[in-house]
């Protein structure tokens, strides 16, 4: 079998099997049992809760939870702009780059405390390394916020009635230290041992072997790579991400980052059947999200492989596949692969340029994004499947005439009515924006690299990007200006945290709520039935929302090439 | 109210010291045992130093060319063309290359010509060509340096990166060291 192909298999398996005991053992962590990494990190929590003041026993309903957790984020929105902004002159800036203008360090702070890291300057001259860790952190913390906001919602599916779901900070802290920490820790190692750097020293000259003189740039690489991919935020150190050859120097550091930004999210949806025990469950959603996510990647690997049919015409042996936006060392079926695997969840980073990807790619990477829940972002992908559910849980009891209940908990108006105003959101953001930026040629047209109907998708992709917190973008538009930076900053904030306060406001509703036994009446939602009502849903939904937005910019582009 | 914003003002300091430093000074504490002690990893000939993983811009005539690059292999940036597929700009564009190419190699059909050698990478710093673009250039090279086609097949041979374990991923070419190698052939 072709060893292109056999290469993202191969890492697409591992990581399932590596995330079921993952999820094991994030269930223990926050069921409170015993852990391994108790020895290290209980005594260091108990020192961080008392300087911080805080009773980690003290529990929390879900309104509480919710002021903590936009408090947190407010203090590193500010803490953000006042880096990003002065770090011209705070120390650890060897390149002596410059701060950032008010408008780019709003959407960078933003985008990085929402776990979006869109990214609309580069790297190497648009941050210092100062910035650059300080950047990292809000990579941890956003990953952790998720994740904390999936560990209330695990709370609160359990089957008893009560209005306190668990201490916030120590849901965030524990995500932190017991998850994030740990896996970043064995990620980084890998990469520094296959040649990704971890150095302070700035550029370094090289003179080529043909004798032109160019500088390098280098820095906290391997640290920074780790949790880019393990908190799925995406945001490269360098310009061009993990194409860069010393962020992702080799085949195997590509399978690396590639296993570690989907394994946390994998581990998530196991995590749940085991703290729930209902193992079934999880494999119900594993499911869905699997046939969704293999119908996306299954195409674009076979599009990307086959070719730009405009330069097969020209005569040229393309048998490579696609290689415009592509590295040699990865080959264009790991290139796809990633582009589909960096979308459904929201990581971000590419190793390939998506703006060159073929129009069926586009399409399938656009698609990832607006269904924003085939696995999804460190916590936040299940609480977007979780609204899907209660949407088809309600439908699904309408049809055969049942009461809608899930996990014994019965779903009325209130809880219906926050969960459609979620799932409309996503695409109201992304499509009003579209349609402003494509109505104001001088501030949208005026920017994009690609004219026709690419140029449309290149608008479409950045508001869709920005709307599921992904942040990977068609790099060619010119995205540093104040339009950008401001509308895609408005989007992402709307974006993230709506859809994390209406799920834990409908858990935490139902949660209080009186727990109804289950009884023959009872709709069962651990069954293959009710995924493939969840499936259709889903389905449904994107296809009436998208589909007009799609048939001009990537299916247009796909017949005017074919 | 005013003590959640203090908790959280604690907590992110507290976080900010445990992530940005401990964990950075960790990760650059493992980094000193690994290959050239964390700083990229680093090839040697003739008393001057490369980076093994940053590509170099190769026009001459007598070294094995690398692929185009939007950035000029200028490592001190990254990115590629962005170029869309249908973009009828960009098809001109390879059109030129493909042209540009069959000049500089007469012995070459156009059938031969790899993508990749037509293709800017999308990190612009791409180390690596594809076995068969190494092999397209061979004629030209044997031309300009004076030596057999047969050496340069065995160079070949010799420098092409097998797949990860023999099973995972495609075949390259490190185009610095494949032309290293081709210096001190005589």
């Amino acid at each position: 079998m072709n060893t292109e192909i056999l290469g993202i298999i191969i890492v697409f398996v591992l990581t399932v099997a590596l995330a079921i005991p993952l999820g094991k053992y994030i269930a223990r962590v926050y069921r409170g049992e015993k852990t391994i990494t108790d020895v290290i990190f209980n005594p260091i929590e108990k020192i961080l809760f008392r300087f911080c003041g805080i009773n980690p026993a003290e529990e929390m309903g879900w309104k509480q939870h919710l002021k903590v957790l936009l408090t947190i984020n407010f203090v590193w929105f500010l803490l953000s702009m006042f880096v990003l902004m002065c770090q011209g002159w705070l120390p650890l800036n060897p390149d002596n780059n410059p701060g950032m203008t008010a408008d780019l360090a709003f959407n960078t702070a933003i985008s990085f405390v929402v776990n979006c890291n869109l990214q609309h300057y580069s790297g190497e001259t648009g941050l210092s390394y100062f910035g650059q860790l300080f950047l990292m952190f809000l990579q941890f913390v956003s990953a952790a916020t998720g994740l904390a906001a999936a560990a209330i919602l695990f709370n609160a599916l359990k089957e008893r009635t009560t209005e306190k779901l668990g201490n916030f900070y120590v849901y965030f802290l524990k995500s932190l230290t017991r998850i994030l920490l740990p896996l970043s820790i064995i990620v980084a190692t890998l990469l520094a041992f296959n040649g990704t750097p971890m150095t302070f020293e700035g550029k370094q000259k090289m003179v080529t072997l043909q004798g032109e003189s160019v500088d390098v740039s280098t820095g906290t690489v391997a640290a920074f790579t780790a949790i880019k991919h393990i908190g799925t935020n995406g945001g490269g150190f360098f310009g061009a991400n993990s194409a860069h050859p010393l962020e992702n120097p080799n085949y195997f550091t590509n399978m690396v980052e590639l296993a570690a930004q989907m394994i946390v999210p994998f581990a998530m949806i196991f995590a749940l059947g085991f703290y729930l025990n209902r193992k079934k469950l999880s494999l119900m959603i594993f499911g869905v999200m699997t046939v969704g996510f293999l119908l996306l990647a299954v195409p674009t690997v076979m599009a990307e492989m086959n070719a730009n049919p405009a330069l097969t015409r020209m005569g040229i042996d393309t048998s490579m596949g696609a290689t415009e936006g592509k590295e040699v060392r990865f080959g264009a079926a790991a290139s796809g692969f990633w582009s589909i695997a960096t979308t459904v969840i929201s990581t971000g980073s590419v190793n390939s340029m998506h703006d060159s990807a073929m129009p069926i790619s586009g399409l399938m990477q656009l698609l990832a994004m607006m269904v924003n829940c085939f696995y999804g972002g460190c916590g936040v992908g299940l609480l977007n499947f979780y609204i899907f559910i209660i949407l088809s849980v309600f439908i699904s009891g309408l049809m055969v005439g049942r009461t809608p209940e899930f996990l014994g908990k019965k779903i009325e108006a209130r809880e219906m009515k926050i969960a459609m105003v979620i799932a409309l959101l996503h695409t109201l953001l992304i499509l009003s924006g579209t349609a402003l930026s494509t109505a104001l040629p001088e501030l949208g047209a005026s920017t994009l690299n690609n004219p026709g109907f690419h140029g449309f998708s290149e608008i479409l992709y950045e508001f869709t990007s920005s709307s599921a917190n992904n942040g990977s973008g068609y790099e060619g538009l010119g995205d540093n200006n104040p339009w950008w930076n401001i509308t895609t900053g408005v989007v992402l904030l709307l974006s993230r945290f709506l859809p994390i306060i209406g799920p834990i406001a409908i858990a935490g509703i139902l949660a209080s709520k009186k727990h109804v036994p289950e009884s023959a009446g009872t709709l069962k939602t651990d069954t293959s039935t009710f995924g493939l009502m969840v499936f259709a849903v889903i389905f449904i939904i994107a296809a009436l929302s998208f589909f007009p937005a799609l048939a001009l910019g990537p299916i247009a582009e796909y017949f005017s090439l074919a | 109210m005013k003590n959640t914003f203090l908790q959280a003002i604690k907590l992110s300091l507290a976080c900010l010291i445990l992530l940005s430093g401990i964990y950075t000074l960790l990760i650059f504490g493992i980094a000193q045992a690994a290959p050239n002690h964390g700083k990229g990893e680093v090839v040697s000939a003739n008393g001057k130093t490369y980076y093994a993983n940053i590509g170099q811009s190769f026009t001459s005539d007598k070294y094995f060319n690398s692929r185009p690059s939007a950035v000029a292999y200028n490592a001190a940036g990254s990115g590629g063309s962005n170029k869309g597929p249908s973009n009828s700009e960009y098809l001109a564009e390879v059109q030129k290359r493909i042209d540009t190419i069959l000049i500089l190699n007469p012995d070459m059909k156009r059938s031969a010509i790899p993508a990749d050698l037509v293709t800017a990478s999308g990190s612009g710093l791409d180390p690596h060509i594809s076995v068969l673009a190494a092999k397209f250039q061979i004629k030209r090279i044997a031309k300009a340096r004076n030596i057999k086609v047969n050496q340069l097949e065995t160079l070949i041979e010799n420098h092409t990166e097998k797949a990860l374990l023999g099973l995972f991923g495609p075949e390259k070419i490190n185009v610095l060291e494949l032309n290293i190698a081709l210096d001190k052939l005589k």
